[in-house]
C-alpha cells in the first residue's frame, strides 16, 4: 500500500494535541492570571471570555488520549502509565478548574473566594503538571518488553520541573493576549504590561529549552546541527524570533488581535521545534511511530472516521466562535 | 507470574470502580435529560404552551450542570485506561481505542460544539437551529452510549479479532461492534439512563405537589415521568430477560454467581434462591431461601434443563457471588418498584388522584433515587460478574494492570475520593438547591443571556444553572 496509514495518524495526533495546547492554552491563562486580578468583575469578564468555549477546547485533549489509544496502544499504555502522577495531578487540576470555575457564578459572595482559589489553583496545578509531563516524556522514556521500565518518580528531575515552569508562562502569555483581544479599558491596560513581560520570560524559557535538550541528548544535537538539516531546520528559529519582535511591536502600538495572533504562531514553532527534535519517535528515544503503531486494521477503520469527521468538527467549532464573538464588556447590568 | 501485588490490582481496581461509579451517574442523567429537553421544546414549538417553555428554561439549567461534572469526570476516563490498565491498553487498544476514538469524533464534538448554542444561545439564533441544536446535542448522547456500548460489550463477548504477537488485532469490526451482548446491553443501559431521569423528574414534581406548590409545571413534570414508568419500566423487564437469557449463553459463570448456585443434581431442575448469604470459601449459599423449579423456569425458561451452578468452574474463574447475588437482587427490587409506580399512577389516573395522592406523591419523592440505584446496581452486577476477566475469556484482570506503584495508586485514589465527593457533592447540592426551588412561571420568557458583549455571560456548560 502507497499510503502510510501510521503516518497520517501521527500527523492526525499532532495536530490534535497542537490544538489542545493552543485552545485550552489560553484558558488555563486566563486561569493562572487569575492570581495577579483581584476585582470580581474584572474576574467576571475574564472567565466570561472563555466561557462559552471550554469544554469544546478540552474535547481536543480527549481526541488526543483515544487517539493515540487507538492508533497508538504501545505509546499510550507505555507514555500514561511513566507519567503516572503528573497526569493524575493534572486530572485532578483540570476538575477542581473545570467545576471551580462554573461553581464560581453560583456561589455567594462569601463563599465566591474559595471557587476563585481553586480556579487559580487547578489551572496552575493542571498547566505546571503537563509541562512537567512533556519534559518527561521529551527527556526519554524507558521502554522493555513493551512496557515502562522505569520509576514512579522519574519525572521528578530539573530538565521537566523547568519545562512546568516553562509552560506557565506559555499559557500566561497565550491567556494574557486573548485578553488583550475580548476585553477594554482598565483591565486589557494591565494584560498589555503583563504580556510585554511575559514575552521576554517565554523566549529566556524558549532559548533554555533549545539549548537544554541537544545538550543532554547527543541525538538532538545531531538533528538539529548537522548539514543539511541545519539549513532545513533555521527556518523555525528564525521565524521565531521574528515573531518574537513582532509581537513586542504590536504590543507597544496596542494592537488588539496580532499579539495573541503572533503568540499562537510562537507556540506552533516551539512545538514544531519539539516535533523535529524527537521525530518520528512517539515514545523518545526508541520507539518510533511505526513500531507503536496498533494493527493496519484498527488504524485504517478509525482514519476513515476521522478524515470525514475533523472537518465537519473544524467547521462548527469555528461557527461556535462565531456565534459568541465580540467584545466582553464589563459591568453593563443585564437586569431583567 | 504477575510480578504485581495483588493490593496494587485490588487498589487499581477501587479507583476505576470509584471514578467511573461516579462518572455513570452524570451522563446516564444527561442522556436522559437531553431527550427530555428535546421532547419539551418539540412540544414547545408544535403546541406554543408556556408550561413546556417554562419546563425547558428550568431542567436546561440542571441539564447544563449534569453535563459539566460528566466532561470533568469523563476526562478522567480517557486517561485511565493508560494510567491503570496499561497491560490491558496494550493488548486491547486496537479495538476499544478505535471505537473510543469513533465516540469522541461522533459524539464528544458534536456534543460540546451545539451545547453553547443550546444553552445561550436563545437571543442569538432562530428558534429553528435553537431546536436543532439540542435535538443534536441529544443525538450525540445517545451516539455516544452506542460506542461505549459497544466497547464494554466487547470486552463482555469479545468476537471479531485474531491474537497477533499478544495483542487482539481486527478481523471483522463489524462483528467486534455488534458483538452478542451489543444490542441487549446497548437498550438495556439506554432505557436504564431513561427511566433514572423520569423518577428524578418525577420526584421533584412530587415534591413541589407534596408542599402544596401546586403548578402546572409540577402536574407536567409528574405526569409525564409516570408515563414513561408505565410504558418503559416493563420494557425494561422484558429487555432485562433477554439480556439474562444472553448472560446464560456467553458468560453462564455470571449467571451462577447471580444465582448463588453452587451445584446441579442429576435428573432435578434448578432451584432458585430468592434471598441468602454466598459463601465464596464456604462454596455455599447460606440462610437460603430457594424455590424448587423456579431457577430452571426463570433462566431456561423450562421444567428440566438445569441452570449453571458455580462449582463448574474452578474456583479461579468464579466472579464475587457475594456482591452480585445482591447487587442483582437490588436492581430487580427497584425495577419492580418502578413497574408498581407507573400502575399506581394509571390506577390514581382513573380517579383524578394522581396529583393529590399524598401516599403516591411520597412513594414518587422516594423513587427520585432509585432508577440511579437501579443503574449503578446492574452496572456493578455486569461488571464483577465478568471478573476475574477483563476481556472475558481472553485477559484476566491481573494481567492487566500497569507496572505503576502501590504508592502511586494510593495517592491518586485517596485524592480522587476527596476530591470527587467534596466537588460532585457540592455540583449535586447545588442540583438538588435548583430543583427545590422548581421551575417558575413565565421563566422561559427570560432565557439565559450569554457570549461575548453581555455582561452576565455564564460559563459554560455549568452556570447556566445560575440561579439568580
Amino acid at each position: 500500500m502507497g499510503v502510510d496509514i501510521t503516518l497520517i495518524w501521527a500527523l492526525i495526533i499532532i495536530f490534535g494535541i497542537m490544538m489542545y495546547v493552543i485552545m485550552d492554552g489560553f484558558d488555563l491563562g486566563v486561569g493562572i492570571l487569575f492570581l495577579a486580578i483581584k476585582d470580581k468583575e474584572e474576574r467576571d469578564v475574564m472567565m466570561n471570555t472563555v466561557a462559552p468555549v471550554w469544554d469544546g477546547n478540552e474535547t481536543w485533549l480527549v481526541l488526543g488520549g483515544a487517539g493515540l489509544f487507538g492508533a497508538f496502544p504501545l505509546a499510550y499504555s507505555v507514555i500514561l502509565s511513566a507519567l503516572y502522577l503528573p497526569l493524575m495531578f493534572m486530572l485532578l487540576g483540570l476538575i477542581f478548574r473545570g467545576v471551580a470555575f462554573e461553581f464560581r457564578f453560583k456561589a455567594s459572595d462569601r463563599n465566591r473566594h474559595f471557587w476563585d482559589k481553586a480556579f487559580i489553583g487547578g489551572s496552575i496545578v493542571a498547566t505546571f503538571a503537563q509541562g512537567v509531563a512533556l519534559g518527561a516524556f521529551l527527556d526519554g522514556i524507558p521502554v522493555v518488553d513493551n512496557a515502562y521500565a522505569g520509576g514512579g518518580l522519574d519525572w521528578l528531575r530539573p530538565f521537566p520541573l523547568f519545562c512546568g515552569c516553562a509552560l506557565l508562562v506559555a499559557y500566561a502569555q497565550l491567556g494574557s493576549t486573548w485578553l488583550i483581544m475580548k476585553t477594554e479599558g482598565a483591565l486589557q491596560n494591565e494584560m498589555y504590561r503583563f504580556s510585554s513581560y511575559f514575552i521576554w520570560i517565554l523566549l529566556g524559557a524558549l532559548a533554555v529549552v533549545s539549548l537544554w535538550t541537544p545538550l543532554a541528548h547527543p541525538e538532538i544535537a545531531q538533528r538539529w546541527f548537522t548539514i543539511p538539516n541545519l539549513f532545513y531546520f533555521l527556518p523555525v528559529p528564525l521565524l521565531l524570533l521574528f515573531c518574537f519582535f513582532a509581537t513586542l511591536i504590536t504590543l507597544a502600538h496596542r494592537a488588539t488581535a496580532s499579539p495573541f495572533l503572533l503568540t499562537l504562531v510562537v507556540i506552533f514553532l516551539g512545538y514544531s521545534g519539539l516535533g523535529i527534535s524527537i521525530w518520528p519517535n512517539i515514545i523518545p528515544p526508541s520507539v518510533s511511530i511505526w513500531q507503536a503503531a496498533s494493527p493496519v486494521a484498527s488504524q485504517l477503520f478509525s482514519l476513515i472516521g476521522a478524515l470525514f469527521i475533523l472537518p465537519f468538527i473544524l467547521v462548527y467549532t469555528a461557527w461556535s466562535y462565531y456565534v459568541f464573538r465580540g467584545k466582553v464588556k464589563i459591568g453593563e447590568g443585564y437586569h431583567h | 507470574m504477575d510480578p504485581y501485588s495483588s493490593t496494587a490490582i485490588d487498589l487499581a481496581r477501587l479507583q476505576f470502580a470509584f471514578t467511573v461509579g461516579f462518572h455513570i451517574i452524570f451522563p446516564a442523567i444527561t442522556i436522559g435529560l437531553a431527550s427530555f429537553l428535546t421532547v419539551l421544546e418539540g412540544l414547545w414549538l408544535k403546541t406554543g404552551r408556556d408550561v413546556y417553555q417554562d419546563l425547558y428554561s428550568f431542567w436546561v439549567k440542571i441539564f447544563a450542570l449534569n453535563f459539566g461534572m460528566g466532561v470533568v469526570s469523563g476526562l478522567v476516563m480517557a486517561y485511565e485506561f493508560g494510567t491503570n490498565w496499561s497491560r490491558f491498553s496494550y493488548f486491547a487498544g486496537g479495538i476499544t481505542g478505535p471505537l473510543l476514538t469513533y465516540e469522541v469524533l461522533t459524539a464528544f464534538f458534536l456534543e460540546a460544539g451545539f451545547l453553547g448554542v443550546m444553552l445561550f444561545g436563545w437571543e442569538r439564533v432562530g428558534r429553528g437551529l435553537h431546536f436543532f441544536a439540542t435535538a443534536t446535542v441529544s443525538l450525540g448522547t445517545l451516539i455516544s452510549t452506542f460506542w461505549i456500548l459497544a466497547s464494554n460489550s466487547w470486552m463482555h463477548t469479545p468476537q471479531g479479532f485474531s491474537i497477533i504477537d499478544g495483542r487482539a488485532v481486527p478481523v471483522d469490526w463489524l462483528a467486534v461492534i455488534f458483538n452478542p451482548s451489543f444490542p441487549f446491553r446497548l437498550a438495556h443501559m439506554a432505557i436504564a439512563a431513561f427511566l433514572a431521569t423520569a423518577f428524578f423528574v418525577g420526584a421533584s414534581g412530587a415534591w413541589h405537589l407534596l408542599r402544596g406548590k401546586d403548578s402546572q409545571a409540577a402536574r407536567t413534570m409528574l405526569s409525564m415521568a409516570t408515563w414513561m414508568a408505565l410504558v418503559v419500566a416493563p420494557i425494561q423487564a422484558v429487555v432485562g430477560d433477554a439480556h439474562g437469557l444472553n448472560t446464560l449463553e456467553h458468560q453462564p459463570a455470571k449467571i451462577a454467581a447471580i444465582e448463588g448456585h453452587w451445584e446441579n443434581f442429576p435428573g432435578e431442575p434448578s432451584a432458585l434462591i430468592l434471598a441468602g448469604w454466598p459463601d465464596m470459601k464456604a462454596e455455599k449459599t447460606r440462610f437460603a431461601i430457594e424455590v424448587p423449579v423456579l431457577g430452571s423456569l426463570i433462566l431456561t425458561h423450562s421444567l428440566d434443563r438445569q441452570i449453571p451452578a458455580l462449582k463448574s468452574f474452578p474456583p479461579e474463574d468464579r466472579p464475587n457471588s457475594t456482591v452480585i447475588f445482591w447487587t442483582f437482587r437490588l436492581m430487580v427490587g427497584m425495577g419492580m418498584l418502578m413497574i408498581l409506580g407507573g400502575l399506581w399512577s394509571l390506577w390514581l389516573r382513573r380517579s383524578k388522584q394522581l396529583y393529590t395522592s399524598r401516599a403516591f406523591l411520597t412513594f414518587m419523592l422516594c423513587m427520585g433515587p432509585a432508577g440511579l440505584i437501579a443503574l449503578l446496581a446492574g452496572w456493578v452486577t455486569t461488571e464483577v460478574g465478568r471478573q476475574p476477566w477483563v476481556v472475558y475469556g481472553i485477559m484476566r484482570t491481573a494481567d492487566a494492570v500497569s507496572p505503576v506503584s502501590v504508592t502511586q495508586i494510593s495517592i491518586s485514589l485517596v485524592l480522587f475520593v476527596l476530591i470527587y465527593f467534596a466537588l460532585f457533592g457540592t455540583g449535586i447540592a447545588y442540583m438538588l438547591k435548583l430543583v427545590r426551588k422548581g421551575p417558575q412561571p413565565h421563566e422561559g420568557e427570560h432565557p439565559i443571556e450569554g457570549g461575548a458583549g453581555q455582561s452576565r455571560t455564564p460559563a459554560r456548560p455549568m452556570s447556566a444553572a445560575d440561579d439568580n
